[in-house]
């Protein structure tokens, strides 16, 4: 080994990294190299001055100093791609608004957050979304419609809508694509964001695009796994645990009532969070906090879904 | 990858036309071939660096399929995954965004009968209707269940409308023209086909129907388009052809790049972007491209010609495709790039047949290839076909398209020129910016740039359509006026009095005969608050109600939007309600609230979608607006 590799000098030798040919070296314990000093850039956003690390966006500059942005696709655990344009702001100099969520801050942008052109655009997208999908089940809507003063129900009731079948093919969960406002965050965490299964994918085109599995194969036909990190980033409940929607369909589901508890997976050794929610002393759904710095809020089908033997009651003891 | 395909399997003709695409048989059980133990057991074939070079194989297999079999069906669909070591969800997803794949079974003759705005002035909604009763129904199976026919977006066909393609699937798939078209013509062209005796002789440019300038001496642009032998390489050489690449070798990249510069020539795909700007921004990271092994720069004729009106790129490239690959070549040679792709649109066979060829006769005579002309320079072109989407000729769609994934717009920073095809610095150039390139190397740029007038350089194509007495390309210098420009073309035909004018297609804007004498540059249409956008001039005489142009505009939106981002997707759908409602007479609420409604959906569609699709798919709605009470 050593005859082959050109001797390195004393000090390279000091720095080279741990491997099982290369012994840790008795002594203190290698640090690892600072972080690269991010230069900081400097923006002003509705007119105050902000200072973020280079490579930030302009919602993070944004949520820095207060200012609440309205997201609907964006979620910190996946790439952004940008797609509601419910985060648009106006930047100096540009044509057209840009999107807060993907764009990165360049020294000096002037960024307005609540111009009359970002509040008309929000407005917009708002009530084209609430117009065309079923957004009832949409923590954030209600929110975000009453604070842009939208109202989908200008566009009349014929106006045209994406509503098809629920899709009910398993017992884990229900997928409603009358629900879905294609914010592409399930085919993320189904893809390279998360899962790398790829069992659901963007089809067909414009305003009929919809999420679905090859050839619209019901999903124990696909290449699902049933790990439900989809369910866990979906912002409509589009997709939801089966144990929630046969609630809500029996109109038990009531979360004031529900208890959540985060605990860790008992099955192996990763050690994911596990967010319990718990109504009447049942287990009615599984999630995991996204903050979790191993699994951002990623689970398997076992900790997403293997929880029922808590609940079942053994028969009888057996002294 | 384990892609976890369902049990759906290929047939043998499915089989047999993706391994043809592919060049043979696959080596292993893991791409779809017979198992061998001995060798599958031992060695990895795939992996996901093989995936990742294969993906962009995925559409040229796709239409392999599509052509020969007229449908792509579920089993074709795995065997393509297997193939390519793609997931059959995103085969799924990407076969279903374009508009030329069927995936239900289909009779293997279609009929596409263009029914958009420029065919709407020349008798397409008679065509339709009278197809209807001849052949029955649109979508339905005809002519024993072996053909159909369907309406159709604009088939950039515009100066010889009504137009019609017919394309049969099969061993040797065909692509016919019928343009002009007659009812007699297509049912008879219909029936040939489906009973396999569909002429073999190609369609031809016929310069009398398409060039009406032919043979002026004062043609540059069009020198050569219409001459017999201008699309062989000896004859496009004997007329001119590739002088300008050797003199373009004296010059070096630099040289070429400062009379790039000094001719000011402007992008004439529709956004109007300095062309040396992108250039220079390529040359500039010569140094990086040098230094990493792994970097590539990129160059991409647009060739994706469908905005409604539009066949400029179509005409040149059936006339003098040599033209587009000289173009091309100088580009290579000032941008460091190796690799060319020219992405032609789908409907355009004969346009395709002819770059092929050209193609290939110029890798034989050493035009292009690992060192052209001896002169070091190494640079290749493959021609994509494209499938039916509009959407694709946004740059960074297509770039989506070549790379085998759905053609949705990537958003901008960063650009094509920083990170674009495969993720590498891009150039992407119109094919008409491309053939001027060539003039101006060998005029020089200072000669091309007085040309035209001071910001607007150099001469322009014209898509003359509509109701106008001789349809067709012109060719004028920068600055001619609307007026002159229908002088040229023999003034307004149908009823003879001029309503309207579409300037730029259905992404353009409508002006008024009152503005006729706009000179036709970028400064003077943006003054009037209009666009040349892709040099759409459509002429509508006072027979047309411009209520059904603006429908019509607003139903080939709906249908092209790629769906990716809320403004568009659904305020494309939301504008088609609204105006349809008014055309009815039946505005909710009042019209004046039907206007407000739109005008805020017109705004939020400019600003906040993604790319230039939505940006533009009210323009055209709200010039209309401005100029005319329309819904009086």
């Amino acid at each position: 080994m050593k005859q082959t590799m050109p001797a390195p000098s004393q000090a390279a030798e000091q720095e080279l990294a741990p491997t099982p040919l290369q012994p840790i070296p008795p002594g203190p314990v290698p640090q690892a190299p600072p972080p690269r000093e991010r230069r900081m850039i400097g923006i002003t956003i509705d007119g105050q001055p902000v200072s973020v690390p280079e490579g930030s966006t302009i919602l993070e500059a944004a949520r820095k100093i207060g200012i609440d942005t309205p997201t609907l696709c964006f979620l910190e655990s996946l790439t952004p791609v940008n797609v509601c344009r419910v985060c648009v702001v106006e930047m100096e100099g540009s044509r057209t608004l840009v999107p807060a969520c993907s764009r990165k801050v360049e020294p000096k942008m002037a960024i307005k957050t609540d111009s009359e052109r970002v509040r008309l655009s929000r407005k917009m997208v708002l009530e084209f979304l609430a117009s065309s999908v079923d957004v009832s089940t949409a923590p954030q809507f209600a929110g975000y419609m009453e604070r842009y003063d939208a109202k989908p129900e200008r566009f009349g009731r014929n106006a045209d809508t994406v509503e098809q079948p629920i899709k009910i093919d398993n017992d884990l969960y229900v997928r409603d694509y009358s629900k879905c406002i294609l914010c592409y965050k399930c085919v993320e965490a189904c893809g390279v964001d998360a899962q790398n299964t790829f069992a659901i994918a963007v089809s067909g085109r414009g305003f009929s695009a919809s999420i679905a599995t090859e050839f619209q194969v019901p999903l124990p036909d696909s290449a699902c796994v049933y790990c439900g990190n989809c369910i866990g980033v979906c912002p409509t409940g589009a997709l939801m645990f089966k144990s929630e929607y046969d609630m809500r369909h029996a109109g038990t589901w009531d979360e004031s009532r529900q208890q959540q508890t985060t605990t860790i997976c008992p099955y192996c050794g990763v050690g994911c969070n596990l967010t319990v929610h718990e109504q009447d002393g049942e287990i009615v759904k599984v999630t995991s906090p996204l903050d979790h710095s191993v699994t951002h809020g990623n689970l398997c089908i076992k900790g997403r879904f293997g929880w029922q033997f808590v609940q079942i009651e053994p028969a009888e003891k057996q002294e | 990858m384990d892609l976890h395909l369902t049990g759906d399997r290929p047939t043998p003709e499915e089989k047999a036309a993706v391994d043809f695409e592919l060049g043979g048989a696959p080596e292993s059980v893991w791409q779809g071939g017979a198992p061998d133990v001995e060798a599958d057991t031992r060695s990895a074939n795939g992996g996901n660096q093989k995936a990742e070079s294969q993906r962009h194989l995925l559409l040229p297999v796709l239409h392999a399929i599509q052509n020969r079999i007229g449908w792509i069906s579920p089993g074709a669909m795995n065997y393509t995954a297997l193939r390519l070591d793609v997931p059959p969800a995103e085969v799924y997803g990407v076969a279903s965004f374009y508009g030329m794949f069927s995936l239900q079974p289909r009779p293997a003759v279609v009929a596409h009968v263009c029914d958009d705005i420029a065919c709407m002035t020349r008798g397409s909604e008679e065509l339709c209707d009278r197809l209807d009763t001849r052949l029955g129904p649109e979508n339905l199976p005809c002519a024993g269940g072996r053909a159909m026919w369907m309406r159709s977006n604009c088939l950039g066909l515009c100066e010889r409308a009504p137009a019609v393609l017919v394309v049969k699937a099969g061993q040797k798939p065909q692509q016919r023209v019928l343009a002009p078209a007659t009812t007699d013509r297509v049912q008879s062209m219909i029936n040939d086909a489906a009973n396999d005796v569909m002429p073999a002789a190609p369609d031809v440019l016929n310069p009398q129907l398409s060039v009406p300038q032919e043979g002026s001496p004062k043609l540059v642009l069009l020198r050569r388009v219409g001459k017999n032998n201008a699309p062989e390489l000896d004859g496009y050489q004997r007329l001119g052809g590739y002088e300008a690449l050797h003199k373009a070798f004296d010059l070096g990249p630099e040289g070429v790049l400062r009379e790039m510069n000094a001719s000011k020539l402007l992008g004439r795909g529709g956004a109007a972007f300095p062309a040396a700007k992108k250039w220079e921004a390529l040359h500039m990271q010569r140094d990086l491209l040098k230094a990493n092994p792994g970097r590539k720069h990129y160059l991409i004729c647009n060739a994706d010609e469908s905005e409604p009106g539009t066949f400029k790129d179509r005409i040149v490239m059936e006339g003098d495709p040599f033209a587009v690959l000289e173009g091309m070549t100088i580009a290579a040679l000032a941008t460091g790039a190796e690799r060319g792709y020219i992405y032609l649109r789908g409907e355009y066979p004969l346009a395709g047949q002819r770059l092929a060829a050209a193609i290939e006769a110029a890798r034989w005579e050493g035009f292009l290839g690992q060192n052209i002309l001896g002169s070091g320079l190494r640079f290749d072109i493959e021609l994509r076909r494209g499938a039916g989407a509009y959407i694709c000729g946004e740059e960074t769609a297509l770039f989506n398209s070549i790379e085998g994934h759905r053609g949705e717009p990537r958003n901008k920073p960063p650009f094509p020129t920083q990170a674009g095809l495969f993720r590498q610095p891009t150039v992407v150039n119109n094919v008409e910016t491309l053939i001027n390139v060539p003039l101006i190397i060998n005029q020089g740029g200072a000669a091309y740039a007085r040309i035209g007038t001071d910001s607007s350089t150099g001469p322009r194509l014209f898509c003359l359509c509509g109701h106008v007495d001789r349809p067709g390309i012109y060719e004028a210098p920068m600055g001619t006026t609307l007026r002159q420009l229908l002088t040229m073309a023999g003034g307004v035909a149908g009823t003879g009095r001029l309503q309207a004018i579409l300037l730029g297609g259905a992404a353009g804007t409508f002006v008024s005969p009152k503005e006729i004498d706009v000179p036709l540059t970028f400064e003077g249409t943006r003054a009037i608050g209009a666009t040349l956008g892709s040099g759409v001039v459509m002429l509508l005489d006072d027979s047309i109600d411009l209520k059904r142009i603006l429908l019509r505009i607003a139903a080939f939106f709906r249908h092209e939007t790629c769906g990716q981002c809320v403004p568009c997707r659904v305020g494309v759908v939301r504008q088609q309600e609204a105006l349809l409602r008014l055309v009815d007479n039946r505005p909710m609420g009042s019209k004046a609230d039907e206007l407000v409604m739109l005008k805020e959906m017109a705004q939020a569609m400019r600003d906040a979608s993604i790319c230039g699709l939505g940006q533009t798919a009210a323009s055209a709605l709200e010039s209309a607006l401005q100029r005319w009470n329309v819904f009086a």
